[in-house]
């Protein structure tokens, strides 16, 4: 029965293929999981959006969507209705067939980072060699789009987002990857199911969490506020930001390709999420060896609801940074900080096991926390901003 | 030589051809990703994940990223009137003729002097990181200086102030 129900998607694809002819089989399976993909987070995304601004509002002490449905629960459908029957306006000078991809690339190449997200026991689309190499191949590749978006739309706040935008992702990029490196040198593997199965241990009832070793922790903290920054969330959301840009790279955008530019964005955070759960949280696996009966699935998708919970309550609570400290934290602090980690990782290896790894472990991070974090702020010095090329 | 083979090489052809014949230079860009793009794809039908992987990473994650701003901030999307063909384009043809000749010969050639490779070669990404960290260690970091030094050459020329300006 519990089997039965951790493997109730992989169970219900087997019997649905069961009816193909035998030639069809393997196309199908695909299909089918793709189909499972193209359903499911679309829905997260309506049930996210709804989840954001009903949170945002009560932070802001206020109601939020409250008027389609009971406690404003059909708000998604609303919208998505009214983002359909929207008139498409393109500006007349746009480049009109850029201009008509950008969102197309956007969207595809969001969709293309689950292929390789386990999200279950035997739950994945494509388990391949490299899958966490495939992942960050296809995230690169969401910049071009955002150029494409804010270049095409000929107007001067687009093109500022875009290029914000675009120099923005380039630099948190090598923070995201290094900090992802740690894990690939600890379990030995670039495959995200490997990576969880290395983590599916338990002592005393325990899991062997990357998060719960010093340089698992530092190396989650850093992937979190990269990946923030990747997603172009708050408080690193400059490339959209509302009171200096209008919206961004996605300005001149109306109907539905909006609607797509801001499923894109949900997607990639969505995917991000997925990815950072599978390398530091276990992925799938139960946070506790008494909890293994739950499905592996309701664990995987807890701990990615759990961490859009966090990135809206950020969004909440955080004022966005300025374009230079932006720059500043990735390239000063934010960059050292993962390399350590990657010695870190690597002293954690071969220092054996013991007790003797964890102090040094943690120490070596802890200082190198505290100083960075001193010495970067003796020389801030407070006051009016000095302006390198703007004066 | 399969369907997938022929449809990924027109890709290719066209994203290159597009490239040198559309005016706009950011189209030209643009284009030039799809190339890009469609020989990733080659490699990885190949079974070529690494370089497949990298490829993409690379070339359509930053060079074309580079190349797009290099465009932006040097002088402009704007299409020049006259066009932006170069008065020396029989001398870049016969480069480019040159280059294509020498790179078909060495292709040519390969078949006479590996004349026994029946069987695909199988490299995982496991293999590849293994070889470079053991056997070509040296290599790979004589690369990573280089790298580095110009790195660090490159912030230095594009950061030079005049003394006492702000």
């Amino acid at each position: 029965m519990i089997e039965t129900m951790d493997q109730s998607f992989v169970l219900l694809q087997h019997w649905v293929v069961g009816f193909l002819p035998l030639a069809l089989r393997p196309f199908a399976v695909v299909v089918l999981g793709v189909v499972g993909i193209v359903a499911v987070f679309p829905g997260l995304f309506a049930l996210s959006v709804l989840l954001e601004r009903k949170g945002l509002g009560r932070m802001q002490n206020r109601l939020g969507p409250n008027r389609v449905g009971p406690y404003g629960i059909l708000q998604p459908i609303a919208d998505g209705i009214k983002s359909l029957t929207k008139e498409d306006i393109v500006p007349l000078s746009a480049d009109a067939a850029v201009h008509f991809l950008a969102p197309l690339v956007l969207v595809v190449a969001a969709f293309l980072g689950f292929a390789v997200l386990p999200m279950g026991r035997n739950m994945v689309l494509v388990d391949m060699d490299a899958s966490l190499l495939f992942y960050f191949a296809i995230g690169a590749s969401t910049e071009l789009s955002i150029f494409m978006a804010g270049w095409s739309s000929r107007n001067k706040y687009s093109l500022l987002g875009a290029m914000r935008g675009v120099a923005q992702m380039i630099s948190y990029e090598v923070p995201l990857l290094m900090s992802s490196v740690a894990v690939v040198m600890i379990s030995g593997s670039l495959s995200l199911v490997k990576i969880v199965e290395a983590q599916n241990h338990y002592t005393w009832g325990l899991p062997h969490w990357y998060i719960f070793t010093p340089w698992g922790f530092a190396g989650f903290l850093l992937y979190a506020i990269a990946s923030t920054a990747e997603t172009n969330r708050c408080p690193f959301d400059l490339p959209e930001g509302e009171s200096e840009l209008v919206a961004g790279y996605f300005t001149e955008y109306s109907g539905f390709k909006f609607a797509l530019f801001f499923l894109g964005e949900y997607l990639a955070m969505f995917s991000i999420s997925g990815i950072g759960a599978t390398l530091f949280l276990g992925g799938w696996s139960a946070p506790f060896e008494f909890l293994t009966w739950v499905p592996s699935w309701i664990w995987f998708f807890s701990k990615l609801m759990l961490s859009i919970v966090v990135f809206i309550w950020v969004r909440g609570t955080l004022p966005r940074l300025r374009q230079d400290q932006l720059m500043n934290f990735a390239w000063k602090f934010v960059l050292p900080l993962t390399m350590l980690n990657l010695f870190v990782a690597g002293l954690w290896r071969f220092l054996g096991e013991g007790w003797m790894r964890w102090v040094v472990c943690s120490a070596i991070l802890m200082v190198a926390y505290v100083a960075m974090g001193r010495i970067g702020m003796r020389r801030e010095h407070f006051g009016p901003r000095r302006y390198r090329y703007a004066e | 030589m399969s369907v997938v083979f022929y449809l990924l090489s027109g890709l290719t052809l066209a994203g290159g051809l597009a490239a040198i014949l559309l005016k706009n230079t950011v189209h030209c860009a643009l284009a030039l990703t799809v190339a890009f793009a469609g020989l990733a794809l080659l490699f990885l039908s190949l079974d070529a994940q690494f370089a497949g992987f990298a490829q993409i990473l690379v070339y359509i994650g930053a060079v074309a990223i580079l190349v797009v701003f290099a465009i932006l901030l040097t002088r402009g999307s704007e299409t020049p009137k006259d066009g932006v063909y170069s008065h020396h384009w029989p001398l870049g043809l016969v480069i480019a003729a040159g280059v294509f000749a020498v790179l078909g010969w060495a292709v040519l050639q390969s078949a006479r002097v590996l004349p026994n490779e029946t069987a695909v070669p199988s490299v995982t990404v496991l293999q590849i990181g293994n070889a470079l960290m053991s056997r070509y260690v040296l290599p790979l970091e004589i690369v990573a200086l280089l790298m580095t030094a110009a790195m660090i050459g490159a912030v230095i020329v594009a950061m030079h102030e005049k003394e006492g300006a702000k």
